[in-house]
């Protein structure tokens, strides 16, 4: 089987000769595609900080092997802002002093982008954290992140549009 | 990580024959398998990369009443699956109380039967551990034993089986659907894992190649939808593995219990069916007595595997919570903390 994949990145069409069946996703898009927004923390899917859109859906990128992902449409904290006007979640965490050092951000803000798309925690604050869970702060701005999201969420009119079952 | 060979074959048996050989071992989502690969916990020669294999992803209700989990169905697709949570609500909530959202949006069922167990030992190469390497011993014995067994353990091996899932699907008497050399065959989910013995490296009773296609809840379990629920007491309140978890089922009948399934997580190698437990509320009035006397004989058998006693009467004490929450009924909505003993419905005493 060939080892070359095929992959859209935020918008952006590549095609990439894989020489390791090892790569993850993660490894990819940092080393291969030079986008270091998403960050390697535990590598081991615990911090959250990996955390990337694919195919729709927020996973850890760390866990994620890319050639099992052939086809895959993926979004980055690089594909979220569109020119130089910042995505709602990213203005909430911002406005909301949601992140201290930065580190764990861009997998903090793809991961509110995943939960306030999945809809399921409305604007419930325990739901809130409770979807944000995987993700962790070592600076502790979780009161900040959950602000955030709220407010993120209401911005985007997703507010209690849909509740989980 | 070492690396290996990978295939991503296009039928099911294709895939069989390619994960028949020693060494190989099968790959979903990875979101276990990869994480124990980089730490060189697993070697596997092989991948064998099931996620393309046709009509294995989608919940089906049966004509019979049954319904039908494809092993490659998301954790979460699962668990917000409105048709699925309304029938079998305690399904719902201990996949919920599982892992992370990132995780649960990967991993699939049919993996979740097949993680691994978090004992620290097996995942140190550096330690000895029978389950990694067969006879090299076992250094959990008289080290940090805080998360170990209570139940069936051997002295070869003293790890739990760590899913949620598994719990309730135990206690409704879920059909694992396998796919083989030698065709299909089906094995309650509750003879699916094994206890260690002597040969802690086997999970489960798979064999070589073998592949879970599916799982299948049967009609009679979504009569227990009115009163079903999964309590998990774990060191945080979200993203932790269950320390003791239990899923309570009752079917009442009149003012007294019909019919009670329970089944214990975190306690043992394999989702620990409570049986006794199950015989003791059969035809009793609900009640902290009844429930009481329940823990009783679903601990009867618990030894501590060491520094761990504390768990034997912590699972009792889930034992009574899960059925008094069980009892009061199942929620309209999932609680936002799923399974969180800190979820307290109203009506409900916090130390009922």
């Amino acid at each position: 089987m060939s080892l070359t994949i095929a992959l859209t990145v935020n918008g952006v069409g590549h095609e990439v000769a894989l020489d390791d069946p090892r790569v993850t996703l993660l490894d990819l898009l940092r080393e291969r595609l030079d986008l270091p927004g998403t960050k390697k923390g535990c590598d081991r899917g615990q911090c959250g900080a990996c955390t990337i859109l694919l195919d729709g859906r927020r996973v850890n990128s760390c866990l994620a092997l890319a050639i099992s992902h052939d086809g895959a449409e993926i979004v980055t904290i690089e594909g979220l802002a569109v020119d130089d006007a910042l995505h709602p979640v990213q203005a909430a965490f911002i406005g909301c002093d949601g992140f201290q050092c930065g580190f764990c951000t861009p997998g903090q803000i793809m991961s509110a982008v995943g939960l306030i798309q999945e809809g399921h925690a409305g604007d419930d604050p325990e739901r809130v954290r409770e979807g944000m869970s995987g993700n962790l702060c070592r600076c502790g701005a979780y009161a900040g992140i959950t602000d955030a999201v709220i407010e993120a969420q209401r911005a985007l009119g997703h507010a209690g549009r849909k509740h989980a079952a | 990580m070492k690396t290996f060979d990978y295939v991503r074959p296009a039928t099911i048996a294709e895939a069989i024959a390619a994960a028949t050989q020693p060494g190989a071992s099968y790959l979903a989502a990875g979101t276990n398998l990869i994480d124990l690969m980089k730490g060189s916990v697993l070697r596997p020669d092989r991948l064998v990369d099931v996620t393309r294999l046709p009509g294995l992803d989608s919940i089906d209700h049966l004509d019979d009443g049954a319904v039908r989990i494809g092993a490659l169905v998301r954790n979460a697709d699962l668990a917000y699956d409105p048709a699925f949570a309304s029938r079998f609500p305690s399904v719902a909530e201990a996949l919920l109380s599982g892992a992370s959202a990132q995780l649960r949006n990967a991993a699939t069922a049919g993996g979740n039967l097949l993680q691994r167990t978090r004992c620290a030992y097996f995942y140190d190469p550096a330690s000895a551990c029978n389950k990694r390497s067969p006879g090299a011993g076992c250094d959990a014995h008289g080290g940090e034993t805080r998360s170990h067994a209570i139940l069936g353990w051997s002295e070869a091996c003293i790890a739990t089986h760590p899913s949620d899932f598994c719990v309730p699907l135990a206690a409704l008497g879920a059909i694992v659907e396998i796919e083989g050399a030698g065709g299909r065959r089906e094995v309650p989910l509750e003879a699916l894992h094994r206890l260690p013995g002597q040969a802690p490296d086997r999970d489960t009773v798979l064999e070589a190649g073998e592949l879970i296609v599916g799982i299948r809840l049967p009609s009679e379990a979504a009569a227990f939808a009115p009163h079903a629920r999964y309590v998990k007491v774990r060191d945080r309140t979200s993203y932790a593995f269950a320390v003791v978890s239990a899923a309570a089922h009752l079917r009442m009948d009149g003012g007294r219990i019909g019919e009670a399934r329970i089944a214990l997580g975190g306690v043992a190698h394999k989702p620990w069916r409570a049986v006794e437990a199950e015989a003791a509320l059969a035809g009793a009035a609900p009640g902290r007595e009844a429930y009481t006397r329940a823990a009783e004989a679903a601990l009867a058998a618990a030894r501590p595997s060491g520094d761990n006693a504390f768990k034997i009467e912590l699972a009792r004490r889930i034992i009574v919570r899960s059925l008094t929450l069980a009892a009061a009924g199942t929620p309209d909505r999932m609680p936002a903390l799923p399974a969180s003993p800190f979820s307290i419905p109203a009506g409900v005493a916090f130390h009922g």
